[in-house]
């Protein structure tokens, strides 16, 4: 029987790494996105881990909305990058001070 | 090792795999291809978990539409990703710490955390249970213990439906509504109106009256007129 522990290392794997790869990944907007993806996948997986292995199916619908949520959120970031695009030519953040002034 | 436990191992490397490759890859292409083989094989650990309906459902929302979303971006921007990482090796070791410190205070945290024995009785207590009880038998007699019963239990997205539908319909219709305006922000963001574009305007052409549209000259033998 695998026990809930390697499920939550798992997701604290995931989330670590997808919190690393913001760092990492700085200048570029869609590889963020994607390791945003990945934090809420590792969420996902610790919420279905205790739904489980604590009986209780709220876990589940939450992670249900975690779904939906970042569903939501990956429409809207890649909506706004391809606006942020067509106006600038380019993608790099480091630039992206248009609204300071 | 079981076949229980060697799945699990398979999924849970594959996935954690997918995780680095999906931020240290070269090129975002790659990215979101690793991220495509986390989803799926973080649906196959839902699977072990018992949680059918949302395995099922990842692979659905994200395999089939959001990650091909990514990977019409990524494919449709004309950019010098190389361009892009540079400054890599300097954000490295800070990128390293930030997962490293992060990874150790989730340690912390779940090394802290105690089930406690209540909860340990109801992990005693399959999930299927829970929901006979919640749906009983003709009889209107919940009898948790009994193997029929359980065999004759809702599976998972059965269970799902029975608490979604009822005790957290506010939720679900939060949900909708939540699509619906990331929908509508998302056409809004990308719609560009397009001048200098000649269109048929259909209402102008049919409303225009005769008297506007034709004049009746007389024109003098010889000389032209000027309109």
């Amino acid at each position: 029987m695998i026990g809930l522990g390697q499920y939550l290392l798992v997701g604290g794997l995931l989330f670590a790494i997808g919190a690393a790869g913001i760092f990492l990944n700085r200048k570029n907007v869609i590889v963020i996105l994607m390791s945003i993806e990945l934090m809420l996948l590792a969420v996902n997986i610790n919420f279905v881990a205790f739904s489980i292995y604590l009986g209780d199916l709220v876990g589940q619908v939450f992670a249900f909305m975690v779904l939906t949520v970042a569903a939501a959120e990956a429409a809207i970031g890649l909506a706004i990058l391809v606006t942020f695009f067509r106006n600038r030519g380019d993608i790099s953040v480091e630039t992206a001070n248009t609204m300071r002034n | 090792m079981g076949f229980v436990e060697l799945a699990f191992n398979v999924f849970a490397v594959v996935t954690i795999a997918c995780g680095l490759g999906v931020i240290l890859s070269k090129n975002p292409v790659h990215s979101v291809l690793f991220l495509i083989l986390a989803f799926i094989s973080t649906a196959g650990l839902f699977v072990l978990l018992g949680a059918e309906y949302l395995a099922f459902l990842l692979v659905v929302v994200y395999v089939g539409a959001v990650a091909v979303l990514f990977l019409f971006v990524v494919m449709m921007l004309d950019v010098d990703f190389a361009e892009l990482r540079s400054g890599y090796a300097r954000y490295l070791p800070f990128g390293i710490l930030v997962g490293v410190v992060l990874m150790v205070e989730i340690g912390f945290v779940v090394a802290a955390w105690n089930i406690p024995e209540e909860a340990l009785a109801v992990r005693q207590a399959p999930i299927v249970q829970d929901v006979v009880a919640v749906a009983p038998g003709p009889d209107g007699i919940v009898d948790t213990g009994d193997e029929a019963a359980v065999a004759l239990a809702p599976n998972n997205a059965e269970q799902l439906g029975m608490v979604l539908y009822t005790r957290y319909v506010h939720f679900f219709q939060i949900a909708g509504l939540i699509l619906l305006v990331a929908m509508i922000g998302a056409i809004i963001l990308t719609f560009r109106e397009r001048r200098g574009v000649k269109h048929q305007h259909v209402g102008r052409q049919v409303a225009r009256t005769r008297a506007e549209a034709v004049e009746v000259v007389s024109v003098p033998k010889g000389k032209g007129i000027q309109l």
